[in-house]
């Protein structure tokens, strides 16, 4: 055997079931699963609605959907991506993987746990049941007064308010989680220096959201009463502002960006050095720019709002500016992990490669409209819909996808099929490119967001037609990572503990672990203990030499 | 060399020294409920700046009552702190007493907030003021009775013999709670009443 094998003994099992066990759990690594689960449908699902979206636009007129569903499909889709897959998506792979990671049993309060993963589908089936009581929320998934106000929306928005109240709760109930675990739960050895990157991320995006969340449900709370009760919060002629919602909402908004993208780089960054062999570049400098982002990321939500004229320009510029430095760290870090590197590229490498490719725009897309001029002729426009996308899609989507090829061995006990993954990750990188890259153009030559049409003597048809075609195309890519996962789980697992052959402590346990992860730990004297066991501590190389084979052979 | 021989036990689920996890645990909660109440007082400066003549006309507070309030649920803190350093003592009966009367001040606090909500002269829906006065008062409210109920259910668990000088995780827990209930209401006191 193998040093890594540590598996622990049988533990006693009880005769419930399978349904009763899913449905009660309070294993992390289940709530984890559920988590991905429920996130994978709600993706399905907002990915309809940008197909409804963008067969719209395809061409110009009205052929599919009226303007007034047309504002509820981008209001939906944006808010069911954001709140409903991006933030669930990285909080399953978190519940999963940090209690692993640092070799915890399971998370510090299992019960809230299970609460607050429940409270998600209920509350995208209220968001979701507007469609059913006169209409989904339909001002954009910013929510602006006075569009927001009762006087121009149905009840729709009150059930959109209700389901982020509940989806917010949620995840301040997750944060609390996942802090009390990293500063509680940690293995003997396992300092805070050496935590795995990927823990790190969720330290800090918990961080981010325990801090910036409840005010975004002060400011719901606000748009519930001024709807419901009469209040005047937002309300000029009553005394109100409307722009208080906005700085409510983006001191929430911007954190909550870094929120969406701080576990995906984490995902990165595990995956880069073990398809690269060689531990990470400035492992230091890497936490340092998380945490630098983590503050600066609380002192940029005004540059959403330069063309309000109720901000001052020169601090939220300055401040936006400097918030692209530690990210441009992070991309010298993956570049120099694996420059001489012994790189291969199986599918989780793909995906983190084009990361780099995709988030790469994205981010840079953002750097030019920190400059106000710029972003008073760009606000708006189909620039904004690029960068998001860009970002998102691009960036967190892309480190979802790495991550779950990446640990789908150590949920199921099986790898997920090579072929099939490289013909998602191929179709998908396409289909992000061809959809997401004219609306640069589109939004250079003015074209507005959330518009249900547009005029063909505007000369944005050719753009918008490929956009369509593009968007078919990552519809299509998803097809054969769900087919994927039905054979795969359908096949042997046989995948083994440590398929990989990586460096952290989630590979030294079984696959799939048992109830409460482990039975032994190996020592732990740096962020990467398994390395250390495999190739000796302070070792440059994960490449197996003569002696380490020796030493192996001699250990089991 | 490497290998098994220098494994290490696992060491199962818990903390083994330290603060306590439920206490992180409530120590982050205060932290976002600390954020939520600084979005309302946000709003509150906000429209404030915006305003001239503050409280607008027809706007008319009882500071006196509210004054009494704020001598009553400042004492309950302090009958708080008694029950926690009876418990850490050992002393379950002097800490059982003092959570009673921490429990009746929080309840005749909450009265009173009722009466004064009944006697004003405006609502939540007469103007911004209104808005602003019943939900920065209202939230904290919520949260007094909230921290009512929270020790309520330590008071019963006590008085049924639960609670040691060692294990009392949950009075540490409730007490922290209701000092920063208690420090909000400072804040919403100064701010509404005598900062204006």
């Amino acid at each position: 055997m193998a040093t890594t094998v540590l598996a622990p003994g049988a533990t006693r099992t009880y005769r419930r079931s399978a349904l009763y066990e899913w449905l009660t759990t309070t294993d992390h690594k289940k709530i984890g699963i559920l988590y991905l689960t429920n996130s994978f449908l709600f993706f399905l699902l907002a990915g309809l609605l940008a197909l409804v979206i963008r067969s719209e636009l395809a061409v110009p007129g009205l052929q599919f959907v009226n303007s007034s569903t047309y504002n509820q499909l981008f209001t939906m889709h944006g808010t069911t991506m954001i709140f409903l897959v991006l933030m669930p998506f990285l909080a399953g792979l978190g519940n999963y993987a940090v209690p692993l990671q640092i070799g915890a049993a399971d998370m510090a309060f299992p019960r809230i746990n299970a609460l607050s993963f429940w409270m998600l589908p209920l509350g995208g089936i209220l968001m979701f049941s507007g469609f059913f009581f006169g209409g989904a929320a339909a001002e954009g998934w910013t929510s602006y007064s006075p569009l927001a106000q009762a006087k121009y929306s149905g009840s729709g928005t009150d059930l959109w308010i209700v389901a982020l109240l509940l989806i917010g709760t949620s995840s301040i109930l997750g944060s609390i989680n996942f802090l009390a675990t990293i500063f509680k739960l940690r293995a003997p050895g396992m300092t805070l220096l050496r935590m795995p990157v990927f823990v790190w991320t969720v330290m800090v995006t918990s961080l981010l959201i325990l801090l910036a969340t409840p005010v975004f449900t002060s400011g719901v709370f606000m748009l519930y009463i001024d709807r419901n009760f009469g209040g005047a919060f937002f309300d000029p002629a009553s005394g109100g502002n409307p722009i208080l919602w906005q700085n409510l909402f983006w001191f929430f908004g911007h954190p909550e960006v870094y929120i969406l993208i701080l576990p995906a780089m984490g995902v990165i960054s595990e995956v880069v050095p073990v398809f690269s062999r060689k531990p990470i570049f400035g492992y230091k400098a890497f936490i340092f720019a998380t945490l630098l982002i983590g503050g600066l990321g609380f002192s940029v939500w005004a540059h959403h709002m330069f063309t309000t004229g109720a901000v001052y320009l020169p601090f939220f510029s300055l401040t936006t500016s400097l918030i692209g430095v530690p990210t441009g760290i992070k991309f010298f870090n993956w570049i120099a992990t694996m420059w001489r590197g012994k790189i291969s590229f199986a599918t989780p490498m793909l995906f983190a490669v084009g990361f780099l490719s995709t988030f790469l725009v994205g981010g840079l897309d953002g750097a030019i409209l920190a400059s106000p001029p710029v972003d008073f002729a760009l606000h708006d426009t189909y620039w904004i819909v690029a960068h998001i996308h860009f970002v998102f899609f691009g960036g967190t989507m892309f480190g979802v996808f790495a991550a779950a090829y990446y640990w789908f061995p150590k949920m199921f006990g099986a790898r997920l099929d090579e072929g099939l993954g490289k013909i998602h990750f191929v179709l998908m990188l396409i289909g992000t490119w061809v959809t997401f890259f004219p609306m640069h153009l589109l939004g250079l030559e003015g074209m507005p967001r959330r518009i249900a049409d547009y005029s063909p003597a505007a000369g944005w048809t050719d753009l918008n037609t490929v956009e369509t075609i593009g968007s078919f195309i990552i519809a299509i890519s998803v097809l054969p990572f769900m087919w994927n996962v039905f054979v795969t789980l359908r096949g042997p697992r046989d995948a083994g503990d440590d398929p990989w052959d990586g460096y952290t402590l989630e590979w030294a346990t079984t696959s799939p672990p048992p109830p409460y992860n482990f039975d032994h730990l190996p020592p732990i004297r740096s962020e990467r203990p398994l390395f250390d066991l495999k190739y000796g501590h302070g070792a440059r190389r994960a490449l197996p030499s003569a002696s380490v084979a020796t030493t192996q052979e001699g250990a089991s | 060399m490497a290998g098994r021989a220098e494994a290490l036990p696992a060491p199962g689920h818990g903390a083994r020294q330290g603060i306590d996890t439920a206490l992180v645990g409530m120590l982050l909660f205060i932290a976002s409920e600390i954020m939520f109440f600084a979005g309302l007082f946000g709003a509150y400066f906000n429209i404030r700046a915006e305003h001239t003549v503050w409280p607008p006309q027809g706007f008319e507070l009882d500071l006196g009552l509210a004054a009494v309030l704020t001598v009553i649920l400042v004492s309950s803190s302090f009958t708080m702190q008694y029950a926690v350093s009876c418990i850490r003592k050992g002393d379950r009966t002097g800490m059982v007493r003092a959570m009673t009367v921490t429990v009746i001040l929080g309840v005749i606090f909450l009265c009173g907030q009722l009466y004064d909500y009944a006697s004003l002269g405006f609502g939540i829906s007469s103007g911004v003021y209104g808005t602003l006065f019943f939900t920065m008062t209202g939230f904290h409210g919520a949260h007094v009775l909230g921290g009512v109920i929270g020790m309520s259910v330590v008071l019963l668990r006590g008085i049924n013999g639960q609670f040691s000088a060692r294990h009392h995780t949950a009075v540490e827990a409730v007490s922290i709670y209701w000092h920063f209930v208690d420090v909000v209401w400072i804040g919403l006191f100064s701010t509404l009443y005598l900062l204006r």
